[in-house]
């Protein structure tokens, strides 16, 4: 059967058809449409777990149990679950466990770009890196049964590109599961890791890796395609397509597994050819384990170790390097000083208003001559998170001072106030970053005695990675209702007293809950609620501005609502855009009362 | 940009393509896309295709449903390839805070010029109005670009009518023809120009 399919799609599939049994994940682009295609599926238990961590603990315990157990996650996901990722490469596994780590080159959508590929000879683990969505659908596979045979999880390593590129799948009719009944069989010194049996592991992880050593040189995605001896090319994933179209003439050694590498693959090639290059994206983490060898290989010399390949930027490394011939410039400079068009939180987001109160409070914008200028003072300390809010830090809102990683903001927020700034400490965090990594935050910031406030913006769903349910929202991944948590009851369970719920709409009550938050002594939270316009989109009236009664003072604009435009100086509502009456932040705030509802038309 | 159908557009161009015989791959650059921000999708279709980014100057048609964007992407574009443009600007919030300029129509086509002649402004925001829905839009440039590309017309079509649910099928299989007349009464005769 021939599908078209993201690479995301193919290795569910792939997982899928291999007889996984438990799917596990948190969202992350560009990681997301694994679990969300696994989900699909009636007969598996495919999950939102609260966040990478637990993930990686549901996983390994059905592994444990022996059944085959599949966790995805992006790169700094694997962050949060390198704790349960070390250990399980330390206990080994039952049923395969394959863990998936989707990369962000050039950091499309993450909070910074790493490579995880280092990861694999850290944990001593093997892994497996697609350049296609056939390979990400094939090797997936393999993924299950190399955990099985050698005891260990595996990782399987994309990119952005892999995972959002769609392309052509050849693919079985059918899954094949496994023919033995999960079950868990008591083993104390393999999973208890105490010190004494933890000792009798690690040779047994050297074991396992010569044992892999060996695998690696005949795996069959590990493959010399012979052409021209002038030129060898090492490379893997993406990289692979972008050089086989630079380099078509050149000899290629296109490696699946990318730990262990094949060394005695490795030096026959090397012999092949008059010179040896290695074509990866990010770190030389080919190139200096070759160089370990003793191959003599070049590479980041000329190819950028930071950001995404493209062809064109490999063609200019290698033309540099003498590799291929000065070509006549092409002239493919891009346009000069364009305007940026960066994200902005939707028209209607629930959370504009608070951030405006915020910004306010904070004094961070003001209106010179009916233009937004940003001040750069700090009345009030922001201390932010990850998810759509993260995009109140753009003007006009300016309203964020720190993003570093998930339910860091808390965190922070607590660490500025111990450390003694004069000025006033709010920490923002959305509903599914506080599940995921904020309430430990918060428990230690009540514990050690903080005054900081708290804003937990609750629009009841993961939005920025597509509005997956999470432990919030009383619905689970596959659908069914479950439990919800009740923020406000956690809270108070936690010790704070001063918690107070507000509604996203209202600038009056946001203001002033801030207000009281900021002005008290005790730690305080304040939870933001309102629907998101796109999960929970609103037919209500549009609002419009009566030009008569607009004075162009500009103040709306400080909302930065997408909706709200200017034409000639004249500011006005774009009517596709607002979703109308629901919110109308910009009626509240207007000064001269010029925004309303759009009037009847009387016939 | 971000919202407008880019990635159903280029969805329904690969499931045409791979229906066609071709081997075919595409990438969307996405992510917080939806939030407003530029979308693009790099198409590439060929007997076999490696890598799924197209290198800056081969781009054969550059299909824009936004004026600033097409600018942006300009210098993709092969020298006297196509570039079709909806005719819309939608300014982004710099612009409107007045912390940057929205380019003139004149500098837009300037940019595009550089690279070709081959320059057909639509009014695409326009005739998706006409059609009831804005939202056509995406299919209405499918339309406009269907007239470059080596695919029969109902194979289009049936993609077209795969992808979408029932109530809005004829509405955008109209949409996809009024991309296509439009293009056609642009001093165009049919079949006459193909990659």
């Amino acid at each position: 059967m021939i599908k078209l399919l993201s690479g995301n799609e193919a290795l569910a599939l792939g997982a899928y058809h291999a007889g996984v049994r438990v799917a596990t994940a948190y969202p992350g682009t560009p990681s997301t449409e694994i679990l969300e295609s696994l989900a699909c599926y009636d007969d598996i238990h495919a999950e939102w777990s609260t966040n990478e961590k637990v993930a990686m603990e549901v996983a390994l315990g059905a592994s444990y149990a022996g059944a085959r157990a599949l966790v995805s996650m992006k790169q700094v996901g694997l962050n949060v679950a390198s704790d349960p990722f070390m250990s399980a490469s330390t206990t080994g596994v039952n049923g395969g466990l394959v863990v998936v780590s989707v990369d962000d080159p050039g950091i499309h959508s993450s909070q910074n770009e790493q490579d995880n590929r280092h990861y694999a000879k850290f944990a001593k683990v093997p892994m497996l890196e697609p350049s296609d969505s056939q390979e990400a659908y094939e090797l997936v596979q393999y993924a299950f049964d190399i955990s099985e045979r050698f005891d260990t999880p595996v990782l399987v390593r994309l990119t952005t590109r892999i995972a959002h590129s769609k392309s052509v799948v050849k693919v079985a009719g059918s899954r094949s599961v496994p023919i033995h009944q999960p079950d868990f069989q008591p083993d104390v010194p393999k999973y208890v890791m105490l010190p004494v049996y933890a000792r009798l592991r690690r040779p047994l992880m050297e074991e396992r890796l010569t044992k892999l050593f060996s695998y690696t040189e005949t795996f069959p995605f590990n493959r010399i395609m012979r052409g021209e001896s002038r030129l060898g090319v090492v490379t893997s994933g993406v990289a692979c397509q972008y050089a086989r179209e630079v380099f078509p003439q050149a000899s290629f050694l296109k490696l699946g597994m990318t730990y262990p590498l094949p060394q005695n693959l490795l030096r026959r090639f090397a012999a092949q050819v008059d010179r040896v290059i290695v074509i990866e994206e990010l770190d030389p983490f080919l190139q200096e384990n070759i160089q370990a060898m003793g191959i003599k290989v070049t590479g980041k010399e000329f190819i950028p170790r930071l950001g995404e390949l493209t062809p064109d930027i490999i063609e200019e490394g290698c033309r540099s390097a003498g590799l291929l011939p000065k070509s006549s410039p092409r002239q493919v400079e891009p346009a000069p000083e364009l305007p940026s068009r960066p994200p902005l939180l939707c028209a209607g987001c629930p959370y504009t208003g608070l951030f405006y109160v915020l910004s306010s409070i904070g004094q961070r914008a003001k209106l010179v001559k009916s233009k937004v200028k940003v001040t750069k003072k700090s009345k009030l300390i922001i201390t932010g998170d990850i998810g759509c809010y993260t995009l109140a830090t753009y003007p006009p809102l300016v309203a964020m001072d720190t993003c570093a990683c998930m339910g860091a903001g808390i965190g922070q927020a607590l660490g500025m106030e111990k450390a003694g700034v004069s000025n006033k400490v709010v920490a923002v965090i959305g509903d599914s970053t506080f599940l995921h990594s904020g309430i430990t935050g918060l428990v230690n910031a009540v514990y050690n005695k903080g005054q900081i406030t708290l804003i937990i913006l609750d629009n009841h769903t993961t939005a920025m990675t597509g509005h997956q349910d999470h432990p919030g929202t009383g619905i689970s991944a596959q659908g069914k209702e479950t439990k919800a948590v009740e923020l406000e009851q956690l809270v108070q369970g936690i010790g704070v007293s001063d918690v107070k719920v507000v509604d996203g709409f209202n600038l009056k009550a946001l203001r002033a809950s801030v207000r009281n938050s900021l002005n008290s002594p005790e730690l305080s939270v304040i939870i933001v609620r309102g629907d998101c316009p796109v999960l929970v989109p609103t037919r209500a009236k549009p609002l419009v501005v009566d030009t008569e009664k607009c004075d162009q003072c500009s103040t709306c604009l400080l909302l930065g609502c997408p909706a709200i435009q200017t034409d000639d100086g004249q500011t006005y509502i774009d009517t596709a855009l607002c979703v109308g009456d629901a919110c109308n932040l910009c009626q509240q705030l207007c000064p001269q009362q010029a925004i309303g509802p759009q009037p009847e038309i009387t016939a | 940009m971000g919202g407008q159908g880019i990635i159903l557009a280029s969805d329904i161009i690969v499931e045409t393509a791979l229906a066609s015989g071709y081997d075919v791959k595409k990438t969307d650059t996405k992510g917080m896309a939806r939030r407003g921000g530029s979308v693009v999708s790099h198409v590439r279709i060929a007997r076999q295709v490696w890598s799924p980014l197209i290198k800056a100057g081969e781009v054969d048609i550059l299909l824009a449903l936004e004026k600033l964007e097409a600018a942006r992407w300009a210098h993709y574009l092969r020298p006297g390839g196509i570039t079709i443009v909806n005719n819309q600007a939608l300014p982004p919030l710099s612009v409107i805070l007045g912390y940057d300029q929205y380019p003139s129509d004149k500098e837009i086509t300037d940019i595009l010029k550089r690279r070709t002649d081959h320059v057909y402004f639509v009014d695409g925001a326009r005739r998706a109005k006409e059609l009831g829905n804005i939202r056509t839009l995406n299919i209405f440039m499918l339309g406009c670009a269907s007239l470059f590309a080596p695919f029969k017309v109902h194979i289009w079509k049936e993609s077209i009518s795969q992808r979408l649910p029932p109530r809005i099928r004829q509405i955008n299989i109209n949409a996809f023809d009024k991309g296509r007349k439009e293009i056609q009464g642009i001093h165009l005769k049919e079949g006459s120009s193909k990659i």
